[in-house]
C-alpha cells in the first residue's frame, strides 16, 4: 500500500456518531484516519480504521454493510450533511475517498428519524419499511404452474416505469435527507411499482390504503414537497412516484 | 387504520388526507390572489374607476358575505392542518444532523414556508384592519388606500408583505398540483413555471400598488 506523501494517498480527521447502544445516549468522537488510499470506498477506509482501533484494543465503529456495490441499500449514513455523501446517484460503499482533499474533516452521521432507532453507532433498525412493506407492498397470486411470461401485455412505458420504482433499495437515504423525515418517496416507489403493472393492480386501493395508513403510524413525517429525497436518493427515483401514490390515495378513497 | 365506511375521517387524520386539504385549501387562496389583484389593478385606470370596481363589487350583496365566509374557513382550515403539520414534522426528527446540507431540492419558498405562512397570517389581520374593517362613511376606498400608502412606512411593509406572499405561492403552487396528483414528468415542469410566474405577478401586481399610488398617479 502506498504511504502518506504519496498523492494517492490522503489523511483525514473523522467526526464519528459513537452510541453504545439503543437507550444509551450518544456523542461525536473524533478519530485520525491516515494513509487512506484514494482508491479505497468511504466503508473500506473505516475498515482501515476499525482495524487500528481493534489492535489498540477499542470498540470499532459499528456500521451497516453487505453487499458493498450500491445494490442491497445496507449502507448509508450522512457524510458531511449530505446522505450517501456528497454524489449523485450512489450509495456509501460507492463514494470513493478521491472525492476527499487531504486534512478534511468529515462528519459521519446515522440518518435521524424517529421511525429508525440506533441500534449501535451508525448501525440502525430500518425494520419499520419491512413493517410498511408487510402492510401491502406485495401482490397475492395462487400458487401453481408458472403463467406463461407473455400472457398479460405490458406496456413497454409502464414497464420502465415500474422497474424504475422497483429500483428502490430501501436504504432510507430519502427519509434521512426529507427535512421532515418523510418515507413519501419509499412508499411512492412502492406503490408505484406494483400498480403501473396489470398483476398490481386488483389490490392497488387496499394496498395504496394499508400501506400509507401504516407509514403515518409509524411517525415518518409528511412530505412538503421539498424534493431532497429525490436529489439524495441512489437509485435517483423520481417524486413523481409520490404524486402517482397520491393519485393511489384519492382513487382508493373516492372509488 | 381501519378505512371502510369512516373513510373521510381517515382521511382527515392520514397525512395525504391532510396535505389534500393544504393544496385544495392554498389553491382556492391562489384563484382569491388574482381575483383580488385583477380588481385591485383597476386602480390604474383611475380614481374613479377604482372606487366603482368597490362598489359594483359590494352591491353583489350575499355573494360577498358568502365568499368571505368560505375564505375565513378555507384560512381556518390551512392555519390549523399547517400548524399540525408543521409540529408533526418537527416531532418526526427528535435528534437533529450536527451538520445538515442542502441536496439541491430545497428553494427560497420550500424552507420558509411555515414562517411566510404565519407572517402572511399577521398580515391578513392587519391588512384587514386597515381596509375591510375601516370606517368608510366620510371616505371613499381610494382615499383611504391613498392615505395609508402614503405613510412609507406602511408602504414599505406592504411590499415586504408582498414579496413575503409571493415567496409563499412560488412553493405552494407547484406543491399542491404535486400533492393533487396530478403532476407527472411531462406535466411537473409546467406547474413550477406557473407557479413562479404566478408568484411573480403577485409580488410584483401587489408590491408595485403603492409605489404606482404614491409616485405615478
Amino acid at each position: 500500500m502506498t504511504k502518506a506523501g504519496n498523492k494517492s494517498c490522503i489523511n483525514l480527521k473523522l467526526k464519528v456518531w459513537r452510541q453504545k447502544g439503543p437507550d444509551v445516549k450518544g456523542r461525536f468522537e473524533t478519530y485520525k484516519a491516515r494513509d487512506v488510499s484514494t482508491n479505497m470506498s468511504f466503508l473500506e477506509m473505516l475498515d482501515v480504521v476499525n482495524e487500528e482501533m481493534i489492535l489498540s484494543g477499542k470498540d470499532p465503529i459499528a456500521f451497516d454493510h453487505d453487499c458493498r456495490e450500491g445494490i442491497c441499500g445496507a449502507c448509508g449514513t450522512m457524510v458531511n450533511g449530505r446522505a450517501h455523501g456528497p454524489e449523485k446517484g450512489t450509495t456509501l460503499c460507492q463514494l470513493h475517498m478521491r472525492h476527499f482533499s487531504n486534512g478534511d474533516t468529515v462528519i459521519i452521521e446515522p440518518w435521524r428519524s424517529r421511525a429508525f432507532k440506533v441500534v449501535k453507532d451508525l448501525v440502525l433498525d430500518r425494520s419499520v419499511f419491512d413493517k410498511i412493506i408487510q402492510a401491502g407492498g406485495y401482490i397475492s397470486v395462487n400458487t401453481g404452474g408458472a403463467p406463461d411470461g407473455n400472457a398479460i401485455p405490458v406496456p413497454q412505458e409502464s414497464a420502465e416505469k415500474a422497474m424504475d420504482a422497483a429500483a428502490c433499495i430501501g436504504c432510507g437515504a430519502c427519509v434521512a435527507a426529507c427535512p421532515n423525515a418523510s418515507a413519501m418517496l419509499f412508499v411512492g416507489a412502492k406503490v408505484s411499482q406494483f400498480t403501473l403493472l396489470p398483476q398490481g393492480l386488483p389490490e392497488a386501493k387496499k394496498r395504496a390504503l394499508a400501506m400509507i395508513g401504516k407509514m403515518d403510524e409509524l411517525g415518518f413525517g409528511n412530505c412538503t414537497n421539498e424534493t431532497e429525497c429525490e436529489k439524495e436518493c441512489p437509485k435517483e427515483i423520481s417524486i413523481e412516484n409520490i404524486a402517482r401514490m397520491n393519485r393511489e390515495f384519492l382513487k382508493a378513497g373516492l372509488s | 387504520m381501519q378505512w371502510g365506511l369512516n373513510w373521510f375521517i381517515c382521511t382527515l387524520r392520514s397525512s395525504i388526507g391532510k396535505k389534500l386539504i393544504m393544496a385544495l385549501t392554498g389553491l382556492g387562496f391562489c384563484i382569491f390572489l388574482i381575483a383580488h389583484l385583477a380588481g385591485n389593478l383597476t386602480i390604474c385606470a383611475g380614481e374613479d374607476a377604482f372606487n366603482s370596481y368597490s362598489e359594483r363589487l359590494h352591491a353583489l350583496g350575499p355573494l360577498v358575505i358568502l365568499t368571505e365566509i368560505g375564505l375565513l374557513f378555507f384560512a381556518v382550515t390551512h392555519v390549523f392542518i399547517g400548524a399540525y403539520l408543521f409540529y408533526e414534522n418537527f416531532r418526526a426528527r427528535p435528534e437533529k444532523y450536527l451538520i445538515k446540507k442542502n441536496a439541491g431540492g430545497r428553494t427560497i419558498g420550500s424552507v420558509t414556508m411555515p414562517y411566510t405562512g404565519l407572517f402572511i397570517l399577521l398580515f391578513i389581520v392587519l391588512h384587514l384592519v386597515d381596509f375591510h374593517f375601516v370606517e368608510k362613511t366620510d371616505q371613499t376606498i381610494y382615499q383611504i388606500v391613498l392615505e395609508t400608502f402614503s405613510n412609507p412606512g406602511y408602504a414599505f411593509f406592504y411590499i415586504v408583505s408582498m414579496i413575503i406572499v409571493a415567496i409563499h405561492v412560488s412553493h405552494g403552487f407547484w406543491s399542491a398540483f404535486q400533492t393533487l396528483g396530478v403532476s407527472n414528468s411531462g406535466y411537473m415542469s409546467l406547474f413550477r413555471v406557473m407557479g413562479i410566474v404566478i408568484s411573480l405577478a403577485v409580488g410584483f401586481g401587489f408590491g408595485l400598488l403603492p409605489i404606482y399610488i404614491s409616485f405615478i398617479s
